[in-house]
């Protein structure tokens, strides 16, 4: 039993090292995806100038950085195989379920990876309060586990329809809306100066949104998969 | 005839509805004349909802069974929900524009009813990015599902976050029905001539939409046969 547990992250660790190996021979996706979330966060930062944000608009627009640089990106771990026509040979090579998780991992880590340089850029070109750190950053922290894993599989769906890049955020957005407004709500809070209590429901619901969500994922992942 | 008496019943039952709507029913104390666009706006985001439910368990069932079938069902399903989703949203437009003065104001019940248009319009927009058939369906049904899930999220979360103005703590306090007699009984026979009327379009859509595919099979085979000769 124990060997199986193990064989069995081990086959999604493969798959993720597969991926991880691939992306820093061509740093293709990480570039594209900071550039462009660079993009958003100055062509926001130009547009509102030297204002001083009301704590509810510089919570939502970290928001809507976090999702237009996740929606430019987090699809492309599964459109790459489509593209390079190496879908096929994976599907051969590992079973439907490691290979989610281990781009699901993939694109949890090059979120995390992003937002450790976007977030502290945000915070010196926008003028918006300094955050409580111990409600800003598990709700960044859960938050962005929660759009990671609702993205990934609409990922693997779109990568079979035509019209990508507009369909990803198209099926995306509904699905993420609960995500956005409890960030938008934890973030606020922690402009705020709020307790940690206070955001302690925003936290429950994205915890609880990941849990369902990533499960759905797994069990649904087999008929996008297979062919 | 007596297989389709049925449907004249049910023109005798709306057509009551209609009437005990304008003339039968009180109006509730704050909202005045207006409380009678409740008789038709309420069963309109209910089948909206409904069809969503019936397209989510079509989906279940398609990826379950493999029969195109469940698809039919699910995808004319939704296109009755994005129809009805529409009546509703206008109907509370109208509504919202008297009470509340703007159109729209982000409302919570607004913000979920506009939701589920943009879950319909994508899940349109995901179809008809998808040529080949099975893998429509599929993708589809995979969609719809995932969608599905994350409703409870959005039924206890928004309300929550903003404070509502929508009219049921007047009409209904507390998840209580406090409606008074005469409203209550043209209020669910509304709820449930809406109902009937939503599975007789439903079904015919259905049935049109396998005699054309029926048709097109038809013609594909007669194309073949002269392709041979």
């Amino acid at each position: 039993m124990a060997h199986r547990k193990s064989n069995f992250i081990h086959k999604s660790w493969a798959v993720f090292r597969k991926d991880i190996q691939l992306e820093f021979r061509t740093r293709y996706v990480i570039n594209a995806i900071l550039m462009f979330a660079l993009t958003v966060l100055t062509a926001v930062s130009f547009s509102i100038g030297p204002l001083r944000l009301r704590v509810e608009i510089g919570a939502a627009l970290l928001w809507i950085i976090l999702f237009f640089s996740a929606m430019s990106g987090l699809a492309h771990i599964f459109v790459r195989e489509e593209e390079q026509q190496t879908a096929d040979t994976l599907r051969l090579f590992s079973r439907p379920v490691n290979i989610f998780l281990g781009k699901w991992f993939f694109n949890l880590l090059l979120l995390y990876s992003l937002e450790i340089i976007i977030v502290p850029l945000y915070f010196v070109f926008l003028n918006v309060p300094d955050p409580v750190l111990s409600i800003f950053l598990p709700v960044l922290f859960l938050g962005s586990f929660a759009l990671a894993s609702a993205s990934t599989l609409i990922g693997a769906i779109i990568s079979q329809a035509s019209a990508r890049g507009a369909l990803f955020a198209v099926l995306t957005f509904p699905i993420v809306l609960p995500v956005m407004f409890s960030g938008i709500h934890g973030t606020q809070l922690s402009f705020a100066r709020a307790s940690f209590l206070d955001c302690l429901s925003d936290l429950q619901v994205l915890l609880s949104f990941s849990v369902v969500i990533l499960t759905g994922s797994v069990l649904l992942f087999e008929f996008v998969w297979r062919k | 005839m007596l297989r389709n008496i049925w449907k004249f019943l049910l023109l005798i039952w709306m057509g009551v509805v209609i009437w005990g709507a304008f003339t039968y029913t009180p109006t509730a104390k704050a909202l005045g004349e207006t409380t009678r666009i409740l008789y038709f706006h309420v069963p309109c985001s209910w089948v909206a909802t409904l069809s969503f439910l019936i397209a989510a368990i079509s989906g279940i069932l398609y990826l379950v069974k493999n029969d195109l079938k469940y698809d039919l069902w699910a995808e004319n399903a939704a296109h009755l929900g994005l129809f009805f989703t529409v009546l509703a949203t206008i109907t509370g437009s109208i509504w919202a524009k008297v009470i509340w003065h703007p159109f729209w104001n982000w409302d919570p019940r607004e913000t979920s009813i506009f939701i589920l248009l943009l879950i319909y319009a994508a899940y349109f927009a995901l179809r008809s990015a998808v040529e080949e058939d099975e893998q429509k369906a599929r993708l589809s049904a995979v969609y719809v599902i995932l969608a599905f899930i994350t409703v409870p999220f959005l039924v206890f979360i928004v309300p929550r976050i903003y404070d509502s103005l929508h009219p049921d703590p007047v009409i209904n306090a507390q998840g209580k029905i406090k409606m008074n007699g005469k409203m209550l009984q043209v209020f669910f026979a509304s709820m449930a001539g809406f109902t009937v009327i939503f599975f007789w379009m439903l079904r015919l859509k259905v049935q049109t939409a396998l005699l054309e595919r029926k048709l097109q099979m038809r013609k594909f085979k007669k194309l073949t046969e002269n392709r041979d000769v």
